[in-house]
C-alpha cells in the first residue's frame, strides 16, 4: 500500500432545508428518497476508488448542508470512505452543520463514527441579522448546538461569521465576534457577504442597502483586529485559529495538496490535474460515468501558486515565485511599493500580506502574474 | 457631343437640404441608372457618408437628356463636399462647371453652409441657379425662401422650381432650366490641352483614376500627359466618362468635357487636385489659375489601443491615404501612449472621418490625443518654428513670442439664441465682427475665433446651446498674437506627454481644473492614491484625488474550485488590458478621450 499522497477527500451534500438568499453553492431542497438514491450513487462513487489503494488525511463533508442527511446516512459514507481510502491515525474528519439540523443524539452518532471536527454556518450573534440572511436558527440555538457538539465530544469546532450582513454595524459585529470567541471553539471563518450573480441577493434593493465596499473594508480590519485580541489569530484572508488548529482541509486547496472531490460540482486536484463534477444532482445519480467530469486544461502552477500562496498569512516565496516562471524584478518592485503602504510584510524569502493587503489581493495577485 | 449641347453643374446646399436625393432624382430622370441598379443615394458611396448625411468625396457622373425642345443634351453633374474642411476641393469642383443648383429646403431656408458655398459659386462665376425643396413639407415656406435667397444672396429667385426631390416632383423642371440657365462651356478644341484635375481616386487594377474638366485642347489614349504642378509625366491608358456605376472608356475627351484618365499612376501625391494637365507633345504655356497645395490644419495623435497593432494602424493608414491626398502622417512616439502617428487634417470632419474609418474599415481601436493647430513660435534667437504637437512647445525662456491661428466665422440661428451664441465665442475668445438680421428673426452673428478653440467641441457646444438650430461656418483668416501657454497633466507626480496642450494663458487655469476633474471622473481607483494635476511650467495650478479602492478581494475559496477564481482574475486580467500602464497608474482610453469633451 502506497502511503505518500495524503488526499484531501471532500463530500458534496447537495441539500438545504431552506436555501440562503446569499448561498450559490449547489444544492437543492428534496425529498428522503432523492437523498437516499444520491447517497447510494455517492457510496459507489466513493468505491470505485477502492482499488487504488490511496491514502487520505482529511475528509470533509461540506454543503448544501450535510446534516440535513440522517446521521446514519453520513456514518454510512463515512465508512465507504474508510474502506475505500486508507485514513491516517490522526485525520481530520469535518462535517459542516446547520445549527437547527442537529441535537445531542445526532452529533454523539456523528462523534461515535469517527467525526472530529464540526463547522456550523452560525453567521451573526444578533437575531434580526440573521433573519435578514434568511437564516432558519436564531443565535441562542446556535450557541446550544455549539456546545451539545462540545458535550457530544467534538473539541475541534468551527463557526462561519458574515461581515456586511443587511443591518449589521460596527457594533454589531463586534458583538458578534465576542460572543463567537466566547464559545467553546477553536476556529473561526469570517468572510465578507459578496452577492452572487443569480442569487435572490443578487437585485437593485439589496445592492442599495448593503454596506459599501470602503465600509465592509473597515469591517473587515476592525473584525481580524478583534479577533485577534481574542486569540483567533488569522491565517487565511477569511480563516482564523485559535492554538494552530488551522482546517487541514481547506490548507490542501490553498497550498496545492491533491484533493478528490464526490458529489455534483465538486472539484479535484488530483494527479497534476484539475476536474470538477456537473452541477447536476440527477445526472449524478442516473449516469455517473459518462460525461460528467469536466476538465480544467487551464491549469497553471505559476498562476495558482501566487494566486493561493497570496491567500495565507505565511504568504509567498519569492524563489519558489521566480523558479515557477514569475518576474523577479515585478516581484521585488510591487513588494517594496507594498510595504511601503502597510499592505504586505516582507521577510527574506516571503511575501505575507497584512489584512489591509488581504482586502486588495486580486489586484495584487494581478500585479504578479 | 457639339459643345453648344453640353452642361456642366454641381449642387450645392447646406447638410440635409436635399442635395443627394435631388442628384438620385436627376438620375432615375435622365435613366442614367436602370432601376435595379438604384441604391439610395447614388453618388455617396461610403457607408459613412450615407449615415451621416454628407458628402466627403466629389464624385461625377454623365447623363444623357432630351429636352422638351427635341434635342440631346449631355450634363455631366458633379457632386462636391459641402464641408467647409473640403473647402479648397468644393472650389475646384466648381471650377470644373459652368452652373450651380442652389438647393434651398422650403422649411429651414438659408443656412450658413448655404452661403458659404454660393458665395463660393459666385466667386468662380457660375450662374446660380436656385431651387426650392422639400415642398411636400407641412412646415414648407418657398415664398419665405425664395426672398431670403433674392434678400441676402440677391439672386433673382422668384422663378426658381419648386421641388420635392424625396417624392420626385417637378424634377424635370429643374433640367429644363439647366438648359436655359447654364451656359454651355466655351474653349477652343485645337488649342494645347489644359485640363482641370478635379479629383482623383486609387484603383486597385488600374492605378489612380483622375477626374478632369478638359477646359481646352483634346486628350486621347496614347497622349503623354504631364501634370503641371508636380512635373510628373504618364502615358494615358484609358480615358472615359463617368457612368452613375462605372465608367465608360471612349478614348478621347475634347474642350468642355468632363472625365476620367487613367495612365498607370502610382500615387495619388501626383495627382493634386486643383493641377492642370497638359500633353507632353504639346503643352500648353500657363497653368491653371487657383491651384494650391492644400494643408493639414489640425493634427492629431493616433495611437493603437493595443501596441501591438502599430503595424495594423500603419497599413491602415497608408491605404486610406491612397485615396486623401489630404490626409498626412507620420511615426512619432509618446511615452504615455507608445508608438503611433502625427496625423494631420484639413479639420475636424475630416478627422473624425479618417478616426471613423480606421475604426470601421480596419477593426482597430484607438486612442487619440487632443487635436491641435499649428502654433507659429517665434523664439528668441529670431528663429521661427511651428509647432504641431504641444509636447514639443519649446521652453517659455526661449519663446520671444507665440502666434496661433484664426478663423473668420459665421453662425446662422434663430435670433433667440444671439445671447447663447455670444456668451460661447466669448468663452471662446471670439472677437465679435457684426451682426445681420437675415431676416425678422434670424441673425448671421460673424466672429473672428481663435482655430484652438474651435477645434475641441464648439461645434457640440454651439448645438446645445441653440437646440441644434445654429449653423456654422469659417474660413482661415492668418496668425494672430497671443498669449500661449503649454499646460501639463501630472498622473502620481509623472507627466503624461499625450496629455499636455496649449491654451491661452486666461483659460489656462480653467482649463486644466476641468482636465483634473474629467480624469478624476475617468480614471477608475486603483490599489493606490493617485494624484492628478495640471502644471504650467513646473508649477502646479489644480489637483485633483483618485482615491485608493479600499477592497478587491475573493473572500471566499473553499470546496477547492480553483477554476472559478481563475476565471474571475482572468476576467479582471482582460479588463486590464484595457488600461494603458503610465508609471504606476492605469489609465483607460476613455480616461484620454474625456478631456476632449471638456464642455460636457
Amino acid at each position: 500500500m502506497t502511503m505518500k499522497n495524503n488526499l484531501g477527500i471532500y463530500i458534496h451534500i447537495p441539500f438545504c432545508v431552506r436555501k440562503c438568499p446569499y448561498c450559490d453553492f449547489y444544492s437543492c431542497i428534496s425529498d428522503s428518497s432523492v437523498k437516499s438514491k444520491y447517497v447510494k450513487s455517492l457510496i459507489e462513487d466513493i468505491s470505485s476508488y477502492k482499488d487504488r489503494r490511496l491514502s487520505a488525511d482529511s475528509v470533509y463533508f461540506g454543503g448544501g448542508t450535510p446534516t440535513s442527511l440522517t446521521s446514519a446516512q453520513l456514518c454510512g459514507i463515512l465508512d465507504a470512505v474508510k474502506e475505500s481510502f486508507s485514513l491516517s491515525d490522526d485525520c481530520e474528519i469535518t462535517t459542516e452543520a446547520n445549527p437547527c439540523t442537529v441535537d445531542f443524539m445526532y452529533l454523539c452518532e456523528l462523534r461515535q463514527a469517527g467525526f472530529n471536527r464540526i463547522s456550523f454556518g452560525v453567521q451573526s450573534a444578533v437575531d434580526s441579522e440573521l433573519v435578514s440572511l434568511g437564516r432558519l436558527h436564531s443565535y441562542e440555538q446556535a450557541e446550544n448546538a455549539v456546545l451539545q457538539a462540545q458535550k457530544a465530544g467534538f473539541d475541534n469546532i468551527s463557526c462561519d461569521l458574515m461581515i456586511g450582513v443587511l443591518g449589521q454595524t460596527e457594533d454589531t459585529l463586534a458583538n458578534s465576534v465576542d460572543k463567537l470567541c466566547s464559545l467553546p471553539i477553536t476556529h473561526i471563518s469570517a468572510y465578507m457577504l459578496k452577492i452572487e450573480d443569480g442569487t435572490p441577493y443578487d437585485c437593485e434593493r439589496i445592492r442599495n442597502s448593503i454596506v459599501t465596499d470602503d465600509t465592509q473594508a473597515e469591517f473587515y480590519l476592525s473584525a481580524v483586529k478583534r479577533l485577534s485580541e481574542n486569540g483567533f489569530m488569522q491565517y487565511e484572508i477569511s480563516n482564523f485559529c485559535k492554538d494552530g488548529r488551522m482546517s487541514r482541509h481547506n490548507m490542501k486547496y490553498w497550498k496545492l495538496c491533491d484533493y478528490i472531490g464526490f458529489g455534483p460540482s465538486a472539484h479535484s486536484f488530483f494527479e497534476g490535474r484539475r476536474f470538477y463534477n456537473e452541477r447536476d444532482i440527477n445526472g449524478y445519480i442516473s449516469d455517473r460515468s459518462s460525461v460528467f467530469r469536466i476538465e480544467d486544461s487551464s491549469s497553471d502552477a505559476f498562476c495558482e501558486y501566487t494566486m493561493l500562496s497570496l491567500r495565507l498569512s505565511e504568504g509567498i516565496s519569492r524563489d519558489r515565485y521566480v523558479s515557477l516562471g514569475g518576474s523577479q524584478k515585478k516581484f521585488d518592485s510591487l513588494s517594496k511599493k507594498l510595504v511601503q503602504e502597510g499592505m504586505a510584510k516582507s521577510n527574506d524569502d516571503r511575501l505575507c500580506l497584512t489584512p489591509k493587503g488581504f482586502l486588495l489581493s486580486n489586484s495584487i495577485i494581478l500585479g504578479l502574474l | 457631343m457639339k459643345q453648344e449641347n453640353i452642361r456642366n453643374f454641381c449642387i450645392i446646399a447646406h447638410i440635409d437640404h436635399g442635395k443627394s436625393t435631388l442628384a438620385d432624382r436627376i438620375l432615375e430622370l435622365t435613366s442614367t441608372v436602370a432601376l435595379r441598379d438604384m441604391e439610395q443615394q447614388l453618388l455617396d458611396n461610403m457607408d459613412i457618408e450615407r449615415e451621416r448625411g454628407i458628402t466627403i468625396k466629389a464624385r461625377a457622373v454623365r447623363l444623357k437628356y432630351k429636352a422638351d425642345n427635341g434635342e440631346d443634351y449631355v450634363f455631366n453633374l458633379i457632386d462636391t463636399p459641402g464641408h467647409v474642411d473640403f473647402n479648397y476641393e468644393v472650389s475646384r469642383s466648381l471650377a470644373a462647371c459652368e452652373g450651380a443648383i442652389l438647393v434651398v429646403d422650403a422649411s429651414q431656408g438659408i443656412e450658413a453652409q448655404t452661403l458659404a458655398n454660393t458665395y463660393l459659386a459666385i466667386e468662380h462665376d457660375l450662374e446660380v441657379m436656385p431651387v426650392i425643396n422639400k415642398i411636400d413639407l407641412p412646415s414648407a415656406d418657398p415664398e419665405r425662401a425664395c426672398n431670403e435667397i433674392e434678400n441676402i444672396i440677391g439672386i433673382p429667385a422668384m422663378d426658381a422650381p419648386r421641388v420635392s426631390a424625396k417624392v420626385g416632383t417637378n424634377i424635370r423642371a429643374v433640367l429644363e432650366k439647366v438648359i436655359t440657365d447654364v451656359p454651355p462651356p466655351k474653349g477652343d478644341e485645337n488649342a494645347p490641352l489644359r485640363a482641370l484635375i478635379f479629383d482623383s481616386y486609387y484603383d486597385q487594377y488600374k492605378g489612380v483614376i483622375i477626374f478632369v474638366r478638359v477646359k481646352e485642347g483634346s486628350i486621347k489614349v496614347g497622349d503623354t500627359i504631364r501634370l503641371m504642378a508636380t512635373g510628373a509625366e504618364f502615358q494615358t491608358v484609358e480615358i472615359g466618362y463617368m457612368g452613375a456605376t462605372d465608367l465608360v472608356p471612349i478614348g478621347e475627351l475634347k474642350a468642355g468635357e468632363v472625365g476620367y484618365i487613367a495612365a498607370s499612376i502610382k500615387y495619388i501625391g501626383d495627382t493634386q487636385v486643383g493641377d492642370t494637365v497638359t500633353t507632353v507633345e504639346n503643352p500648353c504655356s500657363e497653368p491653371l489659375p487657383g491651384y494650391k497645395k492644400v494643408n493639414p490644419m489640425v493634427y492629431s495623435g493616433i495611437y493603437p489601443a493595443d501596441g501591438a497593432k502599430y503595424q495594423d494602424l500603419r497599413d491602415a493608414l497608408e491605404k486610406l491615404a491612397l485615396n486623401d491626398a489630404s490626409l498626412s502622417f507620420e511615426p512619432e512616439t509618446s511615452i504615455a501612449l507608445g508608438f503611433g502617428f502625427r496625423c494631420g487634417f484639413l479639420g475636424l470632419l475630416h478627422m473624425e472621418i479618417i478616426q471613423e474609418r480606421l475604426e470601421r474599415e480596419y477593426n482597430l481601436d484607438l486612442i487619440t490625443t487632443a487635436p491641435s493647430v499649428i502654433y507659429k513660435v517665434n523664439m528668441t534667437s529670431g528663429e521661427t518654428i511651428y509647432i504641431d504637437n504641444p509636447t514639443n512647445y519649446p521652453d517659455p525662456a526661449l519663446i520671444a513670442s507665440a502666434e496661433e491661428p484664426m478663423v473668420e466665422a459665421h453662425i446662422l440661428a434663430p435670433s433667440d439664441y444671439v445671447g447663447n451664441i455670444m456668451e460661447l465665442c466669448q468663452q471662446r475668445r471670439g472677437f465679435f465682427r457684426d451682426m445681420k438680421y437675415i431676416e425678422a428673426n434670424r441673425v448671421d452673428l460673424h466672429y473672428d475665433l481663435p482655430l484652438n478653440e474651435i477645434v475641441y467641441d464648439f461645434f457640440d457646444a454651439l448645438k446645445s446651446r441653440t437646440k441644434g438650430y445654429a449653423s456654422f461656418d469659417y474660413e482661415l483668416k492668418g496668425y494672430q498674437k497671443s498669449k500661449l501657454v503649454k499646460l501639463d497633466i501630472l498622473l502620481n507626480g509623472e507627466m503624461v506627454d499625450a496629455l499636455s496642450f496649449i491654451v491661452h494663458a486666461d483659460n489656462a487655469y480653467a482649463r486644466g481644473r476641468r482636465m483634473v476633474e474629467k480624469l478624476k471622473e475617468n480614471i477608475p481607483r486603483q490599489m493606490f492614491e493617485v494624484p492628478v494635476q495640471a502644471a504650467i511650467g513646473g508649477k502646479i495650478i489644480a489637483r485633483e484625488t483618485v482615491k485608493a479602492y479600499r477592497k478587491d478581494v475573493l473572500a471566499k475559496c473553499y470546496g477547492g474550485d480553483i477554476t472559478r477564481k481563475k476565471k474571475l482574475l482572468e476576467k479582471q486580467k482582460e479588463g486590464k488590458k484595457r488600461m494603458r500602464q503610465l508609471g504606476s497608474v492605469e489609465v483607460p482610453q476613455e480616461a484620454f478621450m474625456s478631456v476632449l469633451k471638456l464642455d460636457e
